[in-house]
């Protein structure tokens, strides 16, 4: 469960106007669904996904997840609650690490670390099962240095990951936009089977309309800081790419009226 | 044959500022210019202990001890005052040599007619050196023995600690820190901790080599954090790609050999006022090397 109230994030460039890049955004995530959230450019919504995870600070507002209150908690202590994957393979695996040892660490999320073993055997063997169930193959592959794997191969990675320990919230950063669209493929499919076998929440911003439309139990368009359009049930299973294209279209012209407009009183005032 | 036993010597006992640069450069990506004066702290520390009348096994942790503690202080330059870092090393280095200065008292002390920890290996181990036919080198090979131990328990250690579960943490850390901060580490004290090793490793290589040359200078560390990068590349030009074992035991390699090759170069006729210039180049070769030779963009090996 994600609760989020009154966000907001303002950013002011030096001498420029205050920006609020997320502004005064609520919404609840129910537990066990799966939100798809797309916007146009420097909508606000990586900047949203941000300050859920704990990398950028909130102006105001509060984001709770499964009950606590972590609007003041630091990015690592938000993984006790919050798994995440980022839109760079490179970002989320430890390229140096074995792919085995980048699961050992995030078979330790969220929890204080000691001088333990850090792949036992017992690790090994439900890393192994893991890895198979989600890409036949990889599972030979636990000793290899993970920056030695594709793209593709190392978001799956990334996904078992993040997913570990079952966490209350599932954050995914356009975690298939750095991909070729048959990887890309793989790790949507990937995406769906863990979030379908663990009754995940989950929160997945893309840029891929065809992935808005096609995923998920609900869709949040982002639009200058704001829920432009929140559908959920049968209207979010009805809605196709086109719809969504159509969308932004005209939320795009509408920008260019309020820039003319914007212009206009410029010239008049100055 | 004296003379090359001890060269080894030397090579095995600074193998340990190979590995604490290894630790913060390799593991961290941090390029620790505390090396130079917590090498000196480790040195004058430890005599400054034995020269109290303290055990040589403790004084020589307590050389150590003010490493970690030279480490750990850069560590928190950079993770909670954000100091960049070259500049956090800088700052502590620069402040070490007045701290240093201070706890010897003056610039240089001999440990003439103090029992050091070489003495004691040396008793120990005479009578086997002598017997194995070492003859008039039976001395220096004891005390080779004893410091090749030193550093074979040092690798061991290390190589143990790296692969539990704080040690894979804080390799993660070092390696990407988005990943290490999105699964709940503290990436801050993680490189803290880091340095902490590092240092001690640096230091433990100066208490060393105290009680080895049998004084201790508060100029002696200048230029090692130079000598370790040297030897960390060669460690790793002589046995390319390897995981984390090969690394370390690469990087003691590389010390020794990068000693001999000092030693050769000087015995060929260098002057030793260019050694440090000479060391500086070999480094700077080894940077680049990867670049002019390697067709691929540089691969994350060896470490």
């Amino acid at each position: 469960m994600l609760d989020v109230r009154h966000a907001t994030v303002a950013f002011s460039a030096p001498g420029g106007p205050l920006v609020r890049a997320v502004d005064d955004v609520s919404f609840q995530i129910p537990i066990g669904t799966f939100v798809v959230v797309i916007g146009t450019n420097g909508s606000g919504k990586s900047t949203l996904l941000g300050a859920i995870a704990g990398t950028v600070r909130l102006d105001a507002g509060s984001v709770h997840v499964a009950g606590h209150d972590l609007t003041a908690w630091r990015e690592n202590r938000r993984a006790r609650y919050i798994g995440r994957v980022f839109q760079d393979p490179r970002a989320g695996t430890a390229a140096s690490l074995s792919v085995l040892e980048n699961i050992a660490v995030a078979a330790a999320r969220g929890r204080p670390v000691g001088l333990g073993w850090a792949t036992p055997h017992r690790l090994r063997a439900e890393a192994a099962q893991r890895l198979a169930a989600i890409q036949p193959g990889l599972e030979k592959r636990l000793d290899q240095p993970i920056g030695s794997m594709s793209g593709g191969q190392r978001q799956i990675v990334a996904l078992v990951m993040a997913t570990w320990h079952r966490p209350e919230l599932l954050l995914l950063d356009e975690h298939t936009a750095a991909l070729d669209p048959a990887s890309a493929d793989r790790v949507v499919q990937a995406t769906a089977k863990l979030v379908r076998d663990q009754k995940l929440t989950a929160l997945m911003v893309t840029h891929s309309l065809e992935q808005a439309a096609g995923l998920g139990d609900r869709l949040l368009l982002v639009h200058r800081g704001k829920i432009a359009l929140d559908v959920e049930g049968g209207a979010k299973r009805r809605l196709s790419p086109e719809d969504l294209a159509g969308r932004f279209d005209r939320l795009r012209r509408a920008d260019q009226l309020d820039d003319a407009a914007a212009r206009t009183l410029r010239d008049l005032y100055a | 044959m004296i003379t090359l036993l001890a060269t080894w010597t030397f090579g095995v006992t600074l193998a340990l500022v190979a590995l604490g640069v290894f630790v913060s450069y390799r593991l961290f990506s941090f390029p620790d210019i505390t090396t130079d004066g917590s090498f000196t702290l480790g040195a004058v520390t430890t005599t400054v202990l034995l020269v109290a009348g303290h055990d040589p096994a403790v004084a020589t942790l307590g050389g150590a001890a003010a490493g970690a503690a030279a480490g750990a202080c850069t560590g928190l330059l950079h993770a909670i005052l954000r100091i960049e870092p070259l500049l956090s090393g800088i700052l502590v280095t620069t402040a070490l040599s007045s701290v240093n200065l201070v706890v010897l008292g003056r610039s240089n002390v001999p440990l003439a007619g103090t029992a050091t920890l070489l003495d004691r290996a040396e008793a120990f181990l005479l009578p086997a050196t002598t017997a194995a036919g070492f003859g008039d080198a039976a001395a220096e090979a004891a005390r080779l023995i004893v410091m090749l131990a030193l550093v074979g328990i040092a690798v061991l250690l290390l190589w143990v600690f790296f692969r539990t579960n704080l040690g894979t943490a804080m390799r993660a850390g070092g390696d990407t820190a988005t990943m290490a901060r999105a699964l709940g580490r503290d990436t801050g004290l993680l490189t803290v901790a880091g340095l902490a090793i590092a240092n001690a490793l640096t230091a433990l290589s100066g208490a060393l080599v105290a009680q080895v040359q049998g004084f201790a200078d508060v100029q002696m560390g200048i230029g090692m954090v130079v000598w370790g990068m040297a030897s960390v590349f060669l460690g790793a030009a002589l046995v390319g790609p390897v995981r984390l074992g090969g690394a370390l035991v690469a990087t003691v390699a590389g010390s020794i050999t990068f000693r001999l090759l000092v030693a050769s170069a000087l015995r060929a006729g260098l002057h030793p006022d260019w050694l440090k210039a000479a060391t500086a180049l070999v480094v700077l070769a080894a940077l680049v090397a990867p670049r002019l030779f390697s067709r691929r963009p540089q691969a994350s090996a060896a470490r």
